[in-house]
């Protein structure tokens, strides 16, 4: 197992992913400087929270051309997982690996609260049997408002792509979605932060279990360890 | 040659900006608003010719990279 958190200037929960993974599941986990070309191989490969390029233009629009960002694209594209978490969630969209967009707050106002999400069952990809119906996540976003046309919404939904909604919608999104994953199954994102939820002082744990959902059906032996 | 790319939300998207700003010209005042849309305009001062090529070339960063085609529109003015 490998698995390699992204670094883009204004990143800022680069070293809260590295954590999650390596002192929260104790898994070999290192960075990847966007201007490398090359994943090394990696297993996972987490596009981290933050403000990447200042969030400058739209979020996310910036970083999306990263030089790094060609290697997660083929990465993608071999089956390879990719996990986005809140900036790195809007990178995704922006690039194209995952349906829709994430605009404004219906609030205007940055949200930093934690939150209870209702998890989807959304097949075999995101193992939801480790993190049972609900669970609770920080978010701290001021463009986590998810956005798709009625046609691409009623595909995520047919395809049950969604991963977690919000119990009580802190932005505007629709349906109160919160997480999705893309058809295939191996790229997922998320507004919310499990990077903010595995230690003792964080609001909850439930991060542990929502990085294994992601994990758990390529390296079941994860679970197994975790019972 | 100048340019000026405006882009806009898309009708169909909710814009929680474009909303705001409504009510505040409400207000202060604005009799008969009907919509306010708040989008942003991208100038450009570009070397060379108004050709057709230029203007794929230009199309397709304004896909890729000024506006977003899921929530926004786009449409530009191209002076001397």
């Amino acid at each position: 197992m490998d698995i390699a958190v992204l670094q883009f200037p204004g990143s800022n929960c680069d070293q809260d992913a590295l954590q999650l993974f390596a002192s929260g599941l104790g898994l070999p986990t290192r960075f990847v400087w966007h201007k490398d070309t090359a994943l090394g191989g990696a297993d996972l490969v987490v596009v981290p929270g933050g403000f990447s390029y200042g969030d400058y233009l739209r979020c996310g629009a910036i970083a999306r051309f990263s030089p790094v960002m060609a290697a997660v694209h083929e990465h993608a594209s071999r089956g390879g997982l990719v996990l986005g978490i809140c900036n790195g969630f809007q990178i995704l969209c922006e690039a194209g690996l995952l349906p829709g967009a994430l605009i404004r707050n219906s609030s205007l106002e940055y949200r930093c609260i934690t939150c209870d999400l209702t998890v989807e069952d959304a097949g075999t990809a995101f193992n939801t049997r480790v993190l049972g119906r609900r669970v609770r996540l920080p978010i701290g976003h001021g463009e986590g408002n998810f956005r798709i046309d009625d046609e691409g919404l009623a595909r995520l939904e047919a395809g049950r792509q969604v991963l977690l909604r919000y119990a009580d919608n802190p932005n505007g999104s629709l349906r109160g979605i919160a997480g999705i994953r893309n058809e295939e199954g191996n790229v997922f994102g998320m507004m919310p932060h499990p990077d903010r939820a595995f230690e003792r002082f964080h609001p909850s744990q439930d991060g542990l279990d929502v990085a294994r959902a992601v994990l758990s059906v390529r390296f079941p032996e994860l679970l197994r360890k975790s019972a | 040659m100048k340019i000026k790319v405006f882009v806009t939300p898309k009708r169909n998207v909710l814009d929680p900006q474009g909303a705001a700003v409504a009510h505040a010209l409400e207000s202060l005042g604005l009799a008969g608003l009907k919509g306010t849309r708040v989008g942003k305009v991208v100038e450009l001062e570009v070397e060379g010719a108004d050709t057709p090529a230029f203007r794929a070339q230009l199309d397709k960063l304004c896909r890729d990279l000024l506006s977003n085609p899921v929530i926004e529109d786009y449409h530009y003015e191209i002076g001397a």
